[in-house]
């Protein structure tokens, strides 16, 4: 069985969500990550939940980055196989401790933004991404007030070359232009991954995404995709 | 006894704590001495209107209370109901109007806060938070400064602390202009055996206190709820406190741990009155005194005494006494969540509320006539309304025959679907988190919201409802229609009410009339929640709504509570489904315009009748819709309210498109002798729209028949129009809609969005 | 002792919503002299540390770490 650890900081609030989604929708081991937790290589992969770690005061992202499971989060990131995903909250920590590129900014239209969107699939050839078909459209929420993503251009070009942007906003069609970006993001980027993909970042709660009941089951297509992932990486 | 030298106890002193004459000689009366500056701030505060309900208290004990559901009734921090497994659910309302007007985004984000705390302390974890709001009207420059902070607000807090915002409703009236209402509910899940009350006990124990540091802040809150907002209070800004929703989550998962591990014996917020109320009214439910040490208390600011740490109302603290021997625990807990436990005091057998400061008493009284009603030295207010004189006045009613009959009921159905009390309101809703938690499963803007709970066989079904104007125009049917519209609402999830919760608002209560309306409300709902079997659980008055134009509407707010029981949690939302579906009306259509959206948004006319109602028809039509999705014969359920039968229809179309789902058009043909703007616009109870696959018609057709229930097919789903036919009767001329659902999306989706 | 007052603001090339939002407002108030709004933060810090080269350089990390996201923020400084 893959073995899911869901950080928690003080402040994260949707840690029960992805244990829930790792253990009860995907029947893996999953296991909650205290912040200052030290021994963390015997999980396959981390889950750095969405919340306001901190409260997200000075900046979302800005103290969790501190905590001492960060640093063990960077050498686990750096090792075989293994694999760090944040969402929401987590991809804001992702990029406060440089583990990926960029910054997040105010969304463009001030508020707190809770709603359904599209993504199209750019890169399915993560380990995050593996059950997609390319240019597949997910259906799945967000819920943040800072996901209006920004880089300079140096590393969106290098973002784009190297095919770390994996999921951009797009309308029910995979259109992908301005009114299909809820939040103001630079190239409409949702969610990114590092160059080696074992780290990825993205708004969107796929956690959110995982039974008919709740609206939409295309969370589901991540989970499976990690976990299918480190199955036959074990 | 020391002296608190330095304030004399002057006859102005008495009166700025806003204590009338004969409640000051009751203070002596009990004290048998002239008290002291900290002894009459604690009275003030514990028997300001807020903290005692002495206008209320009579009144309320009206209300029917028990049930087989019933866990825990009013009177507590919050109350529960049973599920009928190993879990119960706690809910509460409560208001946070006045320190909203003021400051519309801390006062709503204070009030979310509160409220939530009140549900935790019950060892319950929040699940679901609903909100009722009203401002003035949407042209004001007031409502504009007030809807956007409050709504910012409630979404700073709610968010953050990681409760989903699932339900709610925004009213704009120019009634609530000077006065707008946020009262805000939540909802959540308890292990039954590890339900904890707010009842100090065990003569030694030690009383603690947890979370934010006590500062100056809200010092007479309480009883600055309790007055008249005048230019003068809204200069008290001092009054309104700032909220910490990130203290607040620490405190909420700390106390959760503080439960699981067993160490406390009782647990309450400092919420009004802070540390006074909590301390007495810990005190009097165990039947045992408490004695405090200020010196103790964690203070945030310098020089503070006895008198402000006491009535402080600084937000995110909790007072709790503690198991014997588990203070280190306690501690232990609080300190993994980077928070402090301090020992401020402890349980004492004479039932008082001793308050010491620098090694001396400063305060010694008797905790009974500070939280017993039924005290004789309480100062329970006998009060008698009287009739108001606007409703004795002719012109209170409308008589439609003076009225033309509507020639266009298409343009009056556009009117209506963006005038402000109809049009989406998804620009306020979407800046809540209200997917967090997974478990939402019924967007906000539904008739209810549905909450589903993992690994059980039960969901829960929530509604916020109440029609000030109705209640307004009569208080007695509106209170009663208050009950049944939000019953309607939760029954159309498929769901059985079970308990309700209350957040009555209304203008000064020492105005007889006003009392009166109070009175008459209260009795209207209690009536209705007997017939229905809804008892009230928990609930909060707020009284003194009033503006220089005079008190608000009557908006005694209903926060509905019911379960879907069952393997398969068969539920309905309110949007068309399929082309082909057979559209139902169940209930009967009536001859009545009085009161509605319509007369106002279209006549421009504010005046009764208000629809009668009846409560037996009212049980058996919910019941049946009940059995219908139940059954899994009923594919959408709509409650007929604002705007009537036509905006009711617009509204089956286009709402599909919240949950992802397309809009769907509708023909529907109606036959009737009733005037066509009546019919189409009026706002008659105990109506719901329903749609069934066509075999499954059939055999809900009979169902009703078999219950008696009237129900009539009224058209089809399908196409992209929504065309009402109208057959009227006494007239050959055929009035119709006939109209595109993109166009109704339009209309409906920027009337208050733009403004928000 | 020595009180450091602290200062972040937005890079001058990064989009500043509120600043916008702000600046929009103005114009509609009249105030048409106005060219361009940028918000940030203000931090004050009291230190007992004593001032001068040392502290300038420890409130330079503070900042480079934690006060301030160079990706997309800029300081300055004052120590009193």
């Amino acid at each position: 069985m893959v073995k899911y650890g869901v950080v928690v900081f003080p402040g994260s609030n949707c840690d029960r969500d992805c244990f829930w989604a790792a253990h009860d929708m995907m029947g893996q081991k999953a296991e909650f990550i205290w912040h200052e937790s030290k021994s963390i290589d015997k999980y396959d992969v981390i889950i750095i939940p969405g919340g306001f770690s901190y409260g997200d005061y000075l900046r979302a992202g800005a103290i969790a980055r501190f905590a001492r499971v960060m640093d063990n989060i960077h050498t686990f990131a750096g090792k075989r196989n293994k694999l760090v995903f944040g969402i929401c909250n987590g991809f804001q920590i992702l990029l406060e401790s440089q583990l990926l590129p960029g910054a997040m900014l105010t969304n463009k239209t001030l508020k707190f933004i809770c709603k359904y969107t599209n993504l199209q699939v750019e890169n399915n050839s993560t380990p995050f991404t593996s059950e997609c078909s390319r240019e597949q459209i997910l259906r799945i929420p967000i819920a943040h007030q800072e996901g209006n993503y920004y880089c300079d251009e140096k590393t969106l070009n290098s973002l784009v070359k190297n095919d770390q942007v994996v999921f951009r906003y797009c309308d029910e069609k995979g259109n992908i232009d301005d009114s299909t970006n809820p939040n103001g993001s630079l190239y409409n980027i949702a969610g990114i991954c590092n160059k080696r993909r074992n780290v990825l970042g993205m708004m969107p709660h796929p956690e959110r995404a995982m039974t008919e009941r709740l609206g939409s089951t295309d969370g589901a297509f991540i989970f499976r995709s990690i976990t299918e992932y480190v199955k036959k990486s074990l | 006894m020391a002296e608190y030298k330095s304030f004399e106890i002057t006859p102005e002193v008495v009166a700025e704590h806003g204590f009338k004459p004969e409640e000051y000689e009751n203070i002596l009366k009990i004290m048998g001495r002239i008290p002291t500056y900290v002894e009459l701030g604690i009275f003030s505060a514990m028997w300001s209107e807020h903290c005692s309900y002495k206008h209320s208290k009579p009144t309320l004990g009206k209300f029917p209370h028990r049930g087989k559901y019933v866990i825990q009734g009013p009177g507590e921090n919050a109350g529960i109901i049973d599920t009928g497994t190993d879990l119960a659910v706690a809910f509460k309302i409560e208001s946070h109007n006045h320190p909203s007007a003021v400051e519309p985004f801390q006062g709503a984000a204070t009030g979310v806060g509160g409220i939530l705390r009140d549900v935790f302390t019950m060892g319950a974890r929040p699940v679901a938070s609903c909100n009722s709001l009203r401002f003035g009207s949407l042209d004001s420059a007031n409502t504009h400064r007030l809807l956007p902070g409050v709504v910012k607000g409630i979404a700073f807090y709610g968010n953050c602390v990681g409760v989903p915002t699932v339900a709610g409703e925004t009213v704009f009236e120019d009634t609530y202009e000077e006065n707008c209402l946020v009262n805000a509910m939540t909802i959540g899940i308890v292990e039954k055996k590890k339900i904890i009350k707010a009842v100090a006990s065990g003569v030694g124990n030690s009383v603690m206190y947890i979370g934010a540091l006590t500062g100056r802040d809200g010092i007479h809150g309480a009883t600055f709820a309790s007055a008249e907002l005048t230019e003068e209070t809204r200069e008290k800004r001092s009054s309104v406190q700032v909220a910490d929703p990130f203290m607040e989550k620490l405190l909420l998962e700390a106390t959760l741990e503080l439960i699981d591990e067993n160490v406390m014996v009782a647990i309450q917020d400092m919420g009004a009155a802070g540390l006074t109320s909590s301390g007495t009214e810990m005190a009097y439910r165990g039947g045992v005194g408490i004695e405090l040490d200020m010196d103790r208390v964690p203070q945030r600011e310098k020089n503070m005494n006895a008198y402000e740490i006491m009535l402080s109302e600084s937000q995110e603290r909790m007072c709790l006494v503690a198991k014997k021997g588990k203070e280190k625990q306690i501690e232990k807990i609080l300190n993994k969540w980077g928070l402090h436990a301090v020992v401020i005091g402890r349980v004492i057998k004479k039932p008082r509320l001793v308050i010491w400061e620098k090694g001396k008493i400063v305060a010694d009284i008797p905790v009974a006539p500070l939280a017993d009603s039924k005290h004789p030295l309480f100062p329970l207010k006998k009060q008698k309304g009287i009739k108001p004189a606007y409703l004795k006045d002719k012109s209170i009613n409308i008589d439609p025959e003076s009225m033309p009959v509507d020639d266009d009921p298409e343009g009056s159905l556009k009117k209506l679907m963006g005038s402000p009390n109809v049009a989406s309101k998804s620009n306020i809703w979407e800046q809540y988190d209200h997917m967090v938690q997974t478990a939402t499963v019924t967007l906000p803007g539904s008739d209810a919201a549905v909450i589903d709970v993992k690994n059980r066989d039960f969901m829960i079904a929530t509604s916020v409802d109440c029609n000030g104007r109705y209640v307004y125009l009569d208080p007695y049917k509106g209170g009663m229609i208050a009950i049944a519209e939000s019953a309607r609402n939760v029954s159309c999830s498929g769901a059985e009410p079970v308990a309700f919760t209350n957040c009555l608002n209304f203008g000064n209560p020492e105005d007889p009339e006003i009392f009166w309306q109070f009175e008459q409300a209260v009795k209207g709902m209690s009536d209705a929640a007997t017939v229905l079997k809804t008892p009230v659980i928990s609930g909060n008055v707020s009284f003194y709504n009033e503006g220089k134009k005079g008190a608000i509407y009557p908006t005694p707010t209903v926060g509905m509570v019911g379960y879907i029981f069952g393997k398969e949690k068969r539920y309905a939302r309110q949007y068309f489904k399929e082309q082909g579906d057979v559209i139902f009306l169940v209930g009967e259509t009536k001859n009545e315009i009085g009161a509605s959206e319509y007369l106002k948004v279209v006549r421009g006319e504010i005046a009764g009748p208000v629809p009668d109602i009846n409560m037996k028809t009212e049980a058996a039509v919910q019941k049946i819709v009940r059995k219908g999705i139940k059954a899994g014969l009923i594919k959408s359920a709509h409650d007929i309210s604002k705007g009537g039968l036509a905006v009711a229809l617009a509204e089956c179309c286009i709402t599909g498109t919240l949950h992802g789902d397309r809009a769907i058009g509708a023909l529907v043909e109606l036959q009737s002798d009733i005037r066509p703007d009546a019919l189409l616009f009026g706002e008659t109870q105990s109506r719901i729209i329903v749609t069934c696959g066509k075999d499954n018609a059939r055999v809900f057709r009979k169902m009703a028949a078999k219950d008696k229930v009237v129900l009539s097919e009224i058209g089809k789903v399908g196409g992209n129009r929504l065309i009402v036919h109208v057959d009227w009767s006494s007239q050959s001329k055929c009035r119709n809609i006939n109209v595109t659902t993109e166009e109704l999306i339009r209309l409906w989706s920027t009337g208050v969005n733009k403004y928000v | 002792m020595a009180k450091v007052k602290i200062f972040v603001t937005l890079k001058d090339d990064v989009l500043d919503p509120q600043g916008k939002t702000v600046k929009f407002a103005l114009d509609k108030m009249g105030y048409r002299d106005i060219d361009t709004v940028r918000i940030g933060k203000y931090i004050e810090i009291e230190t007992r540390g004593s001032g001068g080269k040392e502290l300038k350089k420890e409130i330079d990390e503070i900042c480079d770490k934690l006060l301030a996201n160079p990706n997309i923020e800029k300081y300055t400084f004052s120590i009193e």
